[in-house]
């Protein structure tokens, strides 16, 4: 059989076309889970965040040392009394769809995540009443009340830019196709497979962008998570599981390094939530017993491999916030004995709610036999997350496992959960001192005068202990020898800027 | 024949609708509410208020149950509650995914499980017999999860020979296609193979001491012919069903074989979808795996017809 010649030449050339002239390089990087709907403003995940890194830039971001610098923007000014925010813009910054990243631009953003229904955004900026256009390159945000860590918002997802152009046109399917400012444009998402970025000829800071196109895998098993970057299929991944860490340092071909995280992991005890409070909040010696019994460098050693830092406040020991005054305490049963007793409570017994994953199930068993000790019965009960979180709003527990991931900022760890109205209060601890502290450190900017505030509120609250803080995970990325200029972020997101692939 | 098939076809619809409506009320059983599932670990009641209006959580059960069905007849199966996603692009998207797998694990299962099978039977009590045996028993009974792990370990890691993860669509690159997809149809397929060997192996013992078999073999027919064309075919027919119940099971998805390869299709979309009571997204699923089951046995009905003369004209 014979191919006409014209046929043959034009195959041809349509195959060389296709090959690219030198090949793309290409960032693989695994994630633990799926993300959810790539929308700045409905997104929740925390995993979404290490993906919106490639498509969305934010207005500032922080340092490895959580100092906030200017990203879109080029700087700030807070107005005396706090009450507004004047932000400078970076001149020619464009959106993957071509448009002008300007004032206008930032406001419709900051409406738009005050206004569309669903927004997770609102709760953090919520205090924001109006925005001003000032001129071309600078906004003013006119709050309600000061609130100095809206800044820190600004960081994070509050902070990301889409084009209100995108925006409009795809409503609220923008999440299935992002359009932002950021290094990498959106090219497309398999779901459960994998998302693909390439990147943007017109961003602001091409030069810091070395590799073509970057693609996030979700592979939830970890044992396959870690085969996968050890075998080349990935050049990166996040969380490697402290279980995992002698198989990545063996490996020669692989790095791994670890910084303390924003988070924590905590005990929220009910001490006044309906008709179960009346058990532990009654007296706070039966919460300060359960707290002396527990062992944390213990639990961390066994379970942890020692790779987490032990902790009891709602910012870990490497935080400028950390109240050093009051580091964790010693285990004491005796003085735990004693205090039960004193409360009237020497034969305690209460329910702690666990969700099913093999380190918390471990973690809580310990925990059981180190209170045994005290003379204290911990039933354990294991509840699915979701469960477990609706009971915990609901009052139907006496203490549940769980976690919080952090934010720059020490108001996004603690005011929610601790003033007598947050939104996360799920122990319905209430202390006017507290609520008093924590108000007034949200209008300072001063962060002496901040750090003077939390530390006489962290105070308060470890007496009270409307909840157990245990520790603080390290967070750590795994990646290739090959990969070249990578800076660990406490909030555990991966910056593409300065990443080279030799 | 034709009419049987259109009978059978009528049933579909009826089915589907029972599976759904149970499907839909077993998820109201599980326990959290999917506007909080949803929320994660961001608690704003206002946000999680409008996640729960925007897919009418806050309607009843049957109101829900009731729009629902109505948006399906019209082709429209809602979108995923946590990424917003249209279902019906999720499901177009993984199908291929998964038929491919499926397909791929039956082809290895049949290549090993029918000739397996034929041997042992063939050779009954031989050491053939007991080492075909054991090995349809090690198919059958090491864990998924275990020998997908041990095969990354080897071919990935140690010899570099294949890919780890990630899945890449055939037309897009057929050769990687291929080297990503085999490795979890060799963790199905032999698990299925095993099933396979155990019903094929069952099935000839018995047509081999059937009575036209010993008429062949006393009109002196090679034996080679005997085994193959008089016995393989008619034991054949228990095969074929027990063949198409598998394939409907791989179809539905092979959620710890797809979460370790990383192979997005209908079995971590399931799972993810439970998890985060996306209720549209398992109904979705859910929906299409119970049609594309009822259809496997329909065709495993035909070939019955192909495969056993006798029930030709029978119906």
């Amino acid at each position: 059989m014979r191919f006409p010649r014209g046929v043959t030449v034009t195959v041809g050339l349509l195959l060389l076309a296709a090959s690219p002239a030198s090949p793309q390089s290409v960032l693989r990087i695994g994630l633990n889970d799926d993300p959810d709907a790539l929308d700045p403003t409905i997104s929740r995940a925390y995993v979404g965040r290490l993906v919106f890194a490639a498509f969305c830039d934010k207005l500032f971001d922080v340092t490895p040392d959580l100092k906030i610098v200017p990203q879109l923007a080029t700087g700030y000014q807070w107005a005396p009394d706090h009450r507004s925010l004047q932000i400078a813009l970076r001149p020619g910054v464009k959106f993957h769809d071509g448009e002008p990243l300007d004032a206008e631009a930032v406001r419709f953003n900051i409406e738009r995540h005050l206004s569309t229904p669903g927004s997770f955004r609102k709760s953090e900026i919520g205090e924001v009443k109006s925005v001003d256009v000032v001129n071309a390159l600078t906004v003013r945000l006119n709050l309600s009340q000061p609130l100095v860590p809206l800044l820190a918002a600004l960081t994070d997802r509050a902070g990301m830019m889409v084009s209100p152009k995108a925006a409009r046109a795809l409503g609220d399917k923008l999440g299935t196709r992002p359009v932002c400012a950021g290094p990498y444009r959106f090219v497309e998402r398999v779901a459960q497979g994998r998302i693909v970025g390439e990147r943007f000829a017109d961003y602001w800071d091409k030069a810091s962008i070395h590799i073509d196109r970057v693609e996030f895998v979700p592979i939830t098993d970890s044992t396959a998570r870690l085969a996968s970057l050890r075998s080349g299929d990935l050049q990166m991944m996040e969380r490697v599981s402290p279980t995992d860490l002698a198989e990545v340092r063996a490996d020669s071909r692989l790095k791994v390094v670890g910084v303390p995280e924003l988070g924590y992991q905590m005990i929220p005890l009910n001490v006044n939530n309906g008709p179960r409070g009346k058990l532990l909040g009654a007296d706070a010696r039966v919460r300060q017993a359960i707290d002396l019994a527990i062992d944390r460098e213990t639990l961390i050693k066994t379970v942890f491999n020692g790779e987490y830092i032990a902790g009891n406040q709602f910012v870990s020991p490497a935080s400028p916030y950390y109240n050093a005054r009051l580091p964790v305490r010693a285990r004491d049963v005796a003085r735990a004995r004693q205090l039960l007793r004193e409360a009237g409570q020497p034969n305690l017994t209460f329910t702690l709610i666990v969700p099913p994953e093999r380190d918390r199930q471990e973690v809580a068993q310990i925990i059981q036999a180190m209170l045994a000790e005290a003379g204290i019965t911990l039933n354990l009960q294991t509840q699915e997350n979701v469960t477990m979180l609706q009971n915990g709003r609901k009052g139907d527990f006496d203490a549940y496992f769980t976690f919080w991931s952090g934010r720059p900022d020490p108001d996004g760890n603690v005011f929610s959960f601790s003033t007598c109205n947050g939104a996360q209060n799920d122990s319905h601890y209430c202390n006017a001192d507290v609520d008093a502290l924590l108000t007034r450190a949200r209008q300072v900017a001063e962060p002496a005068e901040r750090k003077r505030l939390y530390d006489q509120a962290t105070e308060v609250m470890l007496r009270d202990l409307p909840r157990l803080i245990l520790w603080h995970r390290r967070v750590f990325t795994g990646y290739s020898g090959r990969l070249q200029g990578f800076t660990p972020h406490p909030d555990g997101i991966i910056r593409l800027r300065g990443l080279r692939l030799s | 024949m034709t009419v049987y098939i259109a009978r059978r076809l009528t049933v579909l619809v009826p089915t589907l609708l029972v599976v759904s409506a149970l499907i839909f009320s077993l998820q109201q059983l599980l326990p959290g509410d999917p506007a909080l599932a949803l929320a994660g670990e961001e608690h704003d009641p206002a946000a999680v208020a409008a996640i729960r209006h925007r897919y009418h959580l806050d309607e009843p059960v049957v109101v829900q149950y009731g729009l629902w069905l109505a948006r399906v007849v019209r082709g429209d199966f809602g979108e995923s509650l946590r990424n917003r996603i249209p279902v019906a692009e999720l499901l177009a998207a993984k199908l291929p995914v998964t038929l491919e797998l499926a397909v791929a694990s039956m082809l290895i299962a049949l290549a090993i499980g029918i000739p397996a099978g034929v041997v042992s039977a063939a050779r009954q009590g031989t050491p053939l017999d007991l080492a075909a045996n054991l090995v349809a028993l090690s198919g059958l009974s090491v864990p998924h999860f275990w020998l997908g792990i041990m095969l990354i370990l080897l071919f990935a890691v140690r010899l570099g020979w294949l890919p780890a993860s990630g899945y890449v669509p055939p037309w897009e690159d057929l050769r990687r296609n291929l080297t990503t997809i085999l490795m979890p149809a060799v963790v199905l397929g032999t698990g299925v193979a095993g099933v396979m060997m155990r019903h094929t192996r069952a099935a000839m013992l018995q047509t081999l001491h059937a009575d036209y078999v010993r008429t062949a073999r006393a009109k002196s027919v090679p034996e080679r012919l005997v085994v193959l064309k008089h016995a393989l075919r008619n034991a054949l027919i228990p095969v074929i069903t027990l063949g198409a119940i598998e394939f409907g099971r791989l179809l539905s998805g092979a959620v710890l074989t797809e979460q370790i390869f990383a192979i997005p299709g209908f079995g971590k979309l399931l799972v993810d979808g439970v998890f985060n009571r996306d209720y549209a997204v398992v109904q979705g699923v859910v929906l299409v795996s119970a049609g594309l089951y009822v259809l496997l046995n329909l065709l495993a009905d035909v070939l019955y017809f192909v495969a056993n003369p006798r029930l030709r004209g029978a119906t």
